[in-house]
């Protein structure tokens, strides 16, 4: 009985491990390029394993650099949070219907949806011999475990070797370029994918570099929202206006 | 470390809640028996998109437009990561490059 448990969560982590192997590579690299610039900014490799494990939010944590190395502000890096994190949101609506029925898991699965879980979890598919609570929190732990892991190694090497690391935050652009090309890869995000930088693009001549987060979101989300009633206006009557004004805010 | 330990933890523990309340949020509106409006399915195939046009944007928001060397490493390092994406179509070294590219100009050249 106890062989064949092991057996089975055995062949659990051998079919999903090597989906995983990207983002490995890739969060053990972005979490030293963070530890390193946390000890920069006076935060031990202690600091950094405790935000990565509480936080779990890559960009953000870059983007929390500035939060931690300017005036005490908590209610602007919790709003920042938000922006940024934003995206969760969207991951979550479609991983609704994928995380159903997952029980206890349920908790560590919500609470650990990333960019590279939510791309794996949609691009690869669940065997029908894994249970799909097992495949979804194999996935999730092994990234979460990455990260927390990449952070740590960068926070030690941060102490250890002194080299000049100006330039270095610019691993999170080219992180966010790659997501995008990524998106747009699909002809039918390409639309979508210049629309959210023009609007972005907008806001941020307007608003200027430290408020124009929230008006662009704010902006897409408006013009979504108006598009999409208008194009259901004439072919669908039902969508009351109850429904618009609800999700508005 | 410009802040106190407290004002430290008390940041961290604020960014995690941010991060924390995005994640939870749709499954709390949306339990297993509810179903889920049209409209925010459609939120959910368009949004990842343009918040990731809304991301690449947010980057480059403290770059001087009026200052060419400040413009150019920029440029340049974006253009590694496009064509090191295209070509190769690896997600770390596409990272990898264009963060070289960038602190190779930065610290060296410009």
């Amino acid at each position: 009985m106890e062989n064949k448990k092991t057996n089975y969560y055995k062949k659990v982590i051998k079919y999903v491990f090597p989906h995983t192997l990207p983002v490995l590579t890739g969060f053990l690299f972005l979490g030293i390029a963070f530890g390193v610039l946390m000890q920069k900014h006076g935060y031990n490799a202690l600091w950094t394993t405790f935000m990565s494990a509480v936080c779990f939010c890559g960009s953000m944590q870059f983007v929390s650099l500035t939060f931690l190395s300017t005036a005490f502000n908590p209610l602007l890096a919790f709003i920042m949070s938000l922006v940024v994190n934003a995206r969760h949101l969207f991951y979550g609506i479609s991983m609704l219907g994928n995380y159903k029925g997952t029980g206890k898991l349920k908790n560590f699965l919500i609470l650990t949806l990333c960019d590279e879980t939510f791309s794996i979890n949609t691009s690869v598919p669940c065997p029908s011999d894994i249970e799909k609570k097992h495949f979804y929190f194999a996935i999730s732990l092994f990234n979460y475990l990455y990260w927390v892991l990449g952070s740590f190694l960068g926070g030690i090497a941060g102490e250890l070797i002194k080299f000049n690391t100006k330039g270095l935050d610019f691993a999170l652009t080219a992180l966010f370029v790659v997501l995008f090309i990524e998106q747009i890869k699909s002809k039918d995000n390409r639309l979508m994918g210049l629309f959210g930088v023009l609007t972005t693009l907008v806001c941020l001549i307007v608003f200027k570099s430290n408020v124009f987060i929230i008006p662009s979101m704010l902006l897409i989300l408006g013009i979504l929202a108006v598009n999409y009633y208008s194009k259901n206006k004439n072919s669908a009557q039902k969508t009351n206006t109850e429904k618009s004004e609800g999700n508005n805010i | 470390m410009t802040l106190t330990v407290f004002q430290s933890i008390a940041t961290i523990l604020a960014i995690a809640f941010g991060a924390i309340l995005t994640r939870v949020l749709p499954f709390f509106v949306f339990p297993e028996n509810k179903k889920v409006p049209k409209f925010i399915k459609y939120l959910g195939k368009v949004l990842p998109c343009a918040t990731m046009g809304l991301l690449v944007v947010y980057c480059f928001k403290d770059v001087d437009i009026t200052s060419l060397s400040a413009i150019l490493p920029q440029i340049i390092a974006v253009a590694s990561v496009v064509i090191t994406h295209l070509l190769k179509k690896n997600t770390l070294l596409s990272i990898f490059v264009g963060t070289a590219v960038y602190m190779i100009l930065v610290q060296f050249i410009f």
